[in-house]
């Protein structure tokens, strides 16, 4: 047995970690209480075996591209980072990209991963046309939105647990460079912010940087980033139509104790990000879209600046009607608390694919908090706010929910638990987050 | 014909050929992946033609088997640019220890067929007047430990061979390159013990012999920190190092 955990390093738990080689051996590698693994950028639990973790970075092959249509073959294991620095440059990028690269097509299937596109052009299923599944009943089959559509429904956002996902074909977007035409608007609270992420609504990319510890009339005060695909036209003289990504340099090489991360740091913190954000409010300007769309990856290991004991991100939606008052309710508390991430993150969602998908028309925010003190306490306080407000917590990144939580937040559920069990009578297939959340027990 | 530069990857399954192959296909070499089993590389083949545009092809070869080696040499359609010998056995030492056959087929592996086969390259290379071969040795070749001296005495007398080779080759237009990767996430070492700060994963290793081919580098130690290691452990005295643990 290995201790393993996710990306918040809570919780970390016991199970065998396994890297087959090929696809007859992930076969083989099924036990029950095995669920894959791609590269465990998800917060919690979700990645973790009930028994059995099979990991599948090695799975890194493409199989095909057409230069043409942008039709890619590959195998889950692929990194979205590969992706970008194989196909980018030859003028594709994938239509959805999370905060941070690193993650992989397969993990990026099974949470049906969101970029700061949802609003307008969806998730990363939508773009997926069909999945090799490796079912917990030990079957191979091919699924799409045609063919075995219920499985495909509920593999996109499915978390894993409709069995392990060997290969996709997935769409590229066609793109003219690799840089960002961005705008900033500076809001000075929580309204403003609203409003500008409805403006905001035509723009491809649209996603606001909230200062959670900001009170009183500066509530809600953020940053908010617009973005566009720049055309070869908007580049500078001389630039390179594709910029180059480098691999994370600075890495935290410790755990830094708790204490560097405190209400003065953090205000200090804020303080700073939101004027020179603001400074840089209002005309357009070219960015690389490394630094656009990962702002985290430039720093290894960043996790570890929480300490040892991990921390928790608390991401809820909240249905469009009535989101205002709830999400001031939220910054509220989490402004009077105060030990909060520095910057949370507040962005419009539009529909979700697939059956258990996050998202739902609303707006979404995301905290990030330190394990300590009553903090499980104080996320359950949260969590009974967005329960009445009909909205739900993404399973990515959840590593604490209740199962009462969960199950008024995903009305598809008892559809969803159907498919699975004709795809796995057995219920091969469990990871600790479904122990938890969706199991007998 | 194309007239694109072509690489050949003698070991393409492993996990550093795979890395090497892609770190050449997207410098725009044409590729040929050489292995036991040649279906197993068509999928690897398949993913370089996908990802670079480039051409990619599969070919059987066993290093074991050394009588083939000039009929596979004479089979090639065109005498690559460039050819790289990732091959290698770890084996296991104890194991080697009492079984001959085991100990055999390990000193075989990484030195007797690689050198045998880069040595005939050498000869082709030779008569065109150009080429670089790159032989993929081991930090354990510089000194015998007493925990994997089987694989290190392997490694020493590869290592030699290719020195030796370099010296007579480079006055014909030849360039041989040594590259001593000291730990490296793979296959090979899962389960292992590795130390965090000297370990590589394969890509790593796969830019370090394209640049070490296109810089015309001779000895390649993969991680810089390797060099000041090996440094160390190769002049501690026989008397201080057959007390140590390692
Ligand atoms: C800094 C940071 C920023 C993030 N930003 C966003 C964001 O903006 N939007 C967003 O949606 N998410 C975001 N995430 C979450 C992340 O995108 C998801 O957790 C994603 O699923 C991680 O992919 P992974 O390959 O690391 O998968 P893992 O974390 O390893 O696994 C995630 C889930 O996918 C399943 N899975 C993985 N591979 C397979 C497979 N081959 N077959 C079947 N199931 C599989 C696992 O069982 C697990 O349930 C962020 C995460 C971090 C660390």
């Amino acid at each position: 047995m290995t201790l393993v955990s996710g990306w918040g390093r809570f919780p970390v738990v016991d199970s065998e970690v396994l890297r087959p080689r090929s696809f007859e051996a992930v076969g083989e590698a099924v036990v029950t209480g095995s669920v894959a693994r791609g590269n465990g950028r998800a917060y919690g639990d979700a990645a973790i075996g009930a028994v059995r973790t099979i990991g599948m970075t090695g799975f890194d092959r493409v199989r095909s591209f057409d230069s043409a249509t942008g039709r890619i073959r590959l195998e889950a294991g692929v990194l979205l980072s590969d992706l970008i620095d194989t196909f980018g440059p030859r003028g594709f990028l994938p239509f959805v990209v999370p905060g941070t690269r690193f993650v992989s097509v397969g993990g990026a299937i099974a949470a049906d991963v969101h970029g700061k596109n949802h609003h307008g052009e969806g998730g990363f299923g939508r773009y997926v046309d069909s999945i090799l599944l490796r079912t917990g009943q030990g079957e191979t089959i091919e699924i799409s939105r045609e063919q075995n559509s219920d499985a495909f429904f509920a593999t996109v956002g499915g978390i894993g647990l409709t069995g392990i996902i060997l290969e996709a074909t997935m769409r590229l977007r066609p793109v003219e460079t690799g840089w960002i035409r961005e705008r900033v608007i500076s809001a000075a609270d929580l309204d403003a912010a609203m409003r500008a992420l409805e403006a905001g609504d035509s723009a491809t990319y649209s996603v606001a940087w909230i200062d959670c510890v900001a009170r009183g009339n500066d509530l809600g005060r953020s940053l908010i980033y617009l973005g566009e695909h720049a055309a070869a036209s908007e580049l500078a003289e001389g630039a390179d139509r594709f910029p180059v990504g480098k691999n994370p340099g600075l890495a935290v090489p410790i755990d830094l104790p708790s204490i560097t991360l405190n209400r003065t740091s953090i205000r200090a913190f804020n303080e700073l990000y939101y004027r020179m954000g603001a400074r840089r409010a209002g005309g357009d300007h070219v960015v690389s879209l490394y630094p656009y769309f990962f702002p985290l990856d430039s720093i290894a290991d960043w996790n570890r600046i929480y300490g040892r004991r991990g921390f928790l991100q608390h991401q809820c939606v909240i249905p469009e009607r009535g989101a205002r008052a709830v999400l001031a309710d939220i910054l509220d508390l989490v402004a009077k608390r105060g030990d909060a991430s520095f910057l949370a993150v507040l962005k419009k969602l539009g529909h979700g694919d697939g059956l258990l998908s996050f998202p739902l028309p609303g707006y979404t925010l995301a905290l990030d908090f330190p394990v300590k003190g009553d903090i499980l306490n104080f996320l359950d306080e949260i969590d009974r706010l967005v329960v009445a407000a009909g909205g739900r917590l993404y399973l990515a990144k959840d590593a604490r929910q209740s199962r009462a939580t969960f199950e008024a937040g995903y009305p598809a559920l008892a559809r969803f638990n159907a498919i699975r069990k004709s795809l796995d009578p057995a219920q091969n297939i469990r990871s600790k987050l479904s122990q938890r959340l969706f199991d007998e027990v | 014909m194309t007239s694109r530069k072509t690489v050949l990857v003698l070991g393409g399954s492993s996990d550093i050929g795979r890395a090497a192959a892609r770190a050449f296909a997207k410098a725009g070499y044409d590729v040929g992946l050489a292995g036991r089993d040649a279906a197993a590389l068509e999928p690897d083949a398949a993913d370089l033609r996908a990802r670079y545009n480039i051409e990619a092809s599969t070919l059987v070869f066993d290093v074991l088997d050394t009588a083939s080696f000039d009929g596979f040499v004479a089979g090639l359609p065109a005498l690559p640019d460039v050819v790289v010998s990732i091959i290698g056995l770890l084996g296991v030492q104890p194991n080697a220890e009492s079984d001959l056959a085991h100990a055999t087929t390990i000193m075989r592996s990484n030195y007797e067929g690689p050198s045998l086969i880069l040595g005939l390259f050498a000869e082709k290379f030779l008569g065109r007047g150009n080429g670089t071969i790159v032989g993929v040795s081991s930090v354990a070749g510089d000194r015998g430990r007493a925990s994997n001296y089987v694989y290190g005495s392997a490694k020493a007398g590869f290592s030699a061979f290719l020195s030796g080779l370099r010296a007579r080759a480079s006055r014909g237009g030849v360039h041989v390159v040594t590259v001593k990767p000291g730990f490296v996430r793979t296959k090979m070492t899962e389960g292992m013990k590795l130390i965090g700060p000297l370990t590589v994963d394969a890509p790593v290793v796969g830019d370090a012999i394209l640049n070490a081919v296109e810089k015309k580098t001779d000895v390649v130690y993969v991680s810089g920190k390797w060099r000041l290691v090996m440094l160390i452990i190769k002049t501690l005295p026989e008397a201080v190092f057959k007390k140590l643990k390692f």
